[in-house]
């Protein structure tokens, strides 16, 4: 894949010929290699980091961020941005826990339908909202967030549903491995192969970047801006959805207050992982390459006892390292382009 | 043609910049106001016209389980003495969270206001006005700085909540002891604070404990993730940890859940303070063997009586003055103002069943 902008698509022809240089210059590279280079360095001052117990925590660990990077960068590259996906992990994961509640044996892929077509619903209010107000998706989000919450705090109270209340397989689902590997991270892995698929080669999925770069242009193009965006809220949705039920199976107990405070640490990670919060560029792998390095970054802190403050602010560099990096590459790129066409007029 | 386009895009992408800028601005307000109408969680039930004052409780976290108990004891003393009751406080456990809630009592003309305190001092200012304004304060569960309340409603004893904590921990470690962590709430938690430094005293001064040593404290601020992730980092940081004390409810019940489903169960010890309900099935299992708790509902109880028996001038604070706490029957006033309710229970798998809550 080349940078993914509409307008770098017409990439000129040096940089083509180099295929190393524009490996290189991947955004998913520096990202990945600080991940290397975190769990090296860890390793290095604590051995026991890299035990399968800790690398299995690792993975579990990250997986749910996965899962929530996926959705939001769909979001984010249409120059949007949803801030209530923690609430919908939220209400997911009580929902979860009132359903094996209220029907113990309930098959749990049904229960996983049941979640993903809840959180689809959520992520249609948001869509719709932000489609047919053409209000910006950052008030929309802030607006449905606390909604959303207020409804899950009504609803539960100070109830809450422990992992004893579920049934055993539910709660073995987010520790249980296929060849060492736990099998709730093989789900996040073919999630994010099926969605960079989507939107690296199906129409539908290039749209998402047109409409990021330039929503007007895109409109004038003849894509379907609305039903595209509307599209990208529902998949969020449904993918939150997915990571609330595994929140209920990986963790002790839900409640009111469950999944507070998560939407700005995926906003967090999709930004670090190079998609740019103005829209038209990124990838769903960095995306997910962002929400494994953030997660990592609190389990190695934790490992060589470096104060929790540091934690916050090393995540603070790291986003602004990311949008310096973002915005380079676009100056550059627009300056490239306009050598290129006064060079052809 | 093709240089107009990309410049007009460009122009109209730093108009939309400015109109992002803005609702940026605008959300931020939004947050602002928003964050301080989100903690509005209120509940009032009044109990009977006639009623000797009102009393209000102040928890440290609404929508906690460990709370809705304490609570319910408290409306149940509220109820058999007649004071209307209602309760406020902040969604979310922190340090300045409570502030606007006192001075919402105040306003309100509270006579007795029931403070589980974040942070012993945050509260103090805001505490100073409502007893300027008539109101009794009474601490219970955390306790604020002693010039800020006329007394504090203990649980039990601190050493032996602290000591009992050691206790179970050196059971269950058996005669070759090891080394021990301790998973607290926030660091500036006043009871975990002062259970942890009598746990760190003993350690010191007891030969029995000799081959006990506690290697490191973290905080999981009462959050079940971080929690759980400080669990997990406690096991990767020290290869040779046997065991684990967690003096909070959220942080024994996340770190069981992470033992239970990793290669460390049976083989790290965790004991601490916990609810039955959520241990119940760590207990089972065999993750955990035995932890304490009082019943936290006599704590809201014995409260409750105490801010009538301040009321009424039956008690002033002062060390040795008794008042009824109802079924319970009588409480002293000790020293600095210190109400005790009473001994821990220790719950294992013999007793787990007998306790509902």
């Amino acid at each position: 894949m080349t940078t993914t902008t509409v307008l770098s698509e017409k990439t000129p022809a040096h940089e083509r010929r180099n295929p190393v240089a524009a490996f290189v210059r991947q955004r998913e590279i520096p990202v990945a290699a600080a991940l290397v280079a975190l769990v090296l360095i860890t390793f290095a001052i604590n051995p026991l980091f890299l035990s399968p117990q800790s690398v299995k925590d690792l993975l579990l660990n990250a997986t749910i961020m996965i899962i929530l990077a996926v959705g939001q960068a769909l979001v984010v590259i249409t120059r949007n941005v949803d801030l209530s996906i923690g609430s919908i992990v939220g209400l997911v994961a009580f929902g979860t826990g009132s359903l094996f509640n209220i029907a113990p044996g309930m098959p749990i892929p049904l229960v996983f339908l049941i979640g993903i077509v809840f959180g689809g619903l959520l992520g249609a209010v948001n869509g719709l909202l932000v489609t047919l107000a053409k209000v910006p998706a950052l008030v929309i989000t802030l607006g449905t967030m606390y909604i959303y919450r207020g409804i899950l705090s009504t609803w539960a109270g100070s109830k809450q549903y422990f992992s004893g209340d579920n049934p055993k397989e539910f709660g073995n689902l987010s520790v249980d491995t296929f060849f060492g590997f736990p099998i709730i991270t093989i789900m996040a892995v073919v999630v994010v192969v099926v969605v960079a698929v989507i939107l690296g080669f199906r129409r539908g999925g290039r749209d998402l970047y047109a409409i990021g770069s330039d929503p007007d242009a895109a409109k004038l193009f003849g894509i379907p801006t609305g039903r595209r965006v509307m599209a990208a809220f529902i998949a969020c949705g449904a993918l939150t959805g997915l990571a609330g039920i595994l929140y209920a199976s990986r963790y002790n107990s839900v409640g009111a207050l469950t999944g507070s405070g998560l939407e700005l640490d995926v906003v967090a990670a999709v930004v670090v992982g190079g998609v740019a919060i103005f829209g038209g560029s990124g990838t769903v792998v960095g995306a997910a390459i962002g929400a494994v390095l953030l997660s990592t970054i609190t389990s190695s802190l934790t490992a060589t006892r470096v104060d929790k403050f540091w934690q916050q602010a090393i995540v603070g560099v790291l986003i602004l390292a990311a949008i310096v990096i973002d915005r380079v590459v676009s100056i550059r790129n627009t300056r490239k382009l306009r050598v290129k066409e006064a060079r052809d007029v | 043609m093709e240089l107009f386009h990309i410049s007009g895009g460009s122009g109209s992408r730093r108009g939309r910049r400015i109109a992002a800028v803005a609702a940026l601005a605008a959300s931020v307000a939004l947050v602002a106001t928003g964050c301080a109408g989100s903690g509005d969680a209120t509940s009032t039930d009044s109990a009977g016209g006639d009623s000797p004052g009102s009393i209000v409780f102040l928890p440290k976290q609404l929508n906690n389980p460990y709370t809705d108990v304490v609570l319910g004891g408290g409306d149940t003393a509220a109820g058999e003495i007649g004071f209307s009751a209602s309760t406020l406080g902040p969604l979310e456990a922190s340090a300045s969270a409570q502030v606007p809630f006192i001075e919402q009592a105040t306003q309100e003309g509270a006579n007795v206001i029931v403070i589980a305190a974040n942070d012993p001092d945050a509260v103090g200012p805001s505490l100073k006005q409502a007893r300027e304004a008539g109101a009794k304060i009474v601490a219970f569960d955390s306790d604020t700085n002693p010039d800020f309340r006329d007394v504090f409603v203990s649980q039990v004893v601190a050493k032996d909540v602290g000591l009992v904590q050691l206790e179970m921990i050196s059971k269950q470690l058996g005669a070759e002891g090891g080394d021990i962590a301790i998973l607290s709430a926030t660091a500036t938690a006043t009871n975990q604070n002062e259970w942890i430094k009598y746990i760190e005293d003993e350690l010191a001064s007891n030969p029995d404990y000799a081959n006990i040593n506690l290697v490191t404290t973290v905080y999981g601020d009462d959050d079940a993730d971080k929690s759980f992730k400080e669990a997990q980092g406690l096991l990767q940081s020290y290869p040779n940890l046997k065991g684990i004390i967690s003096p909070t409810t959220v942080g024994i019940a996340a770190a069981a859940k992470y033992l239970s489903t990793s290669d460390y169960k049976g083989k790290v010890a965790l004991t601490g303070l916990g609810l039955p309900n959520e241990m119940r099935e760590f207990v089972k299992d065999g993750t955990v063997t035995e932890f304490a708790l009082w019943d936290p509902a006599q704590l809201g109880y014995v409260a409750a009586y105490a801010g009538q028996a301040l009321l009424d001038g039956t008690i002033t604070g002062a060390e040795g003055d008794t008042f009824t706490a109802g079924d319970l029957g009588e409480k002293t006033v000790g020293a600095d103002g210190i109400i005790v309710v009473g001994p821990p229970t220790k719950f294992n798998a013999d007793n787990i069943d007998d306790y509902d809550f």
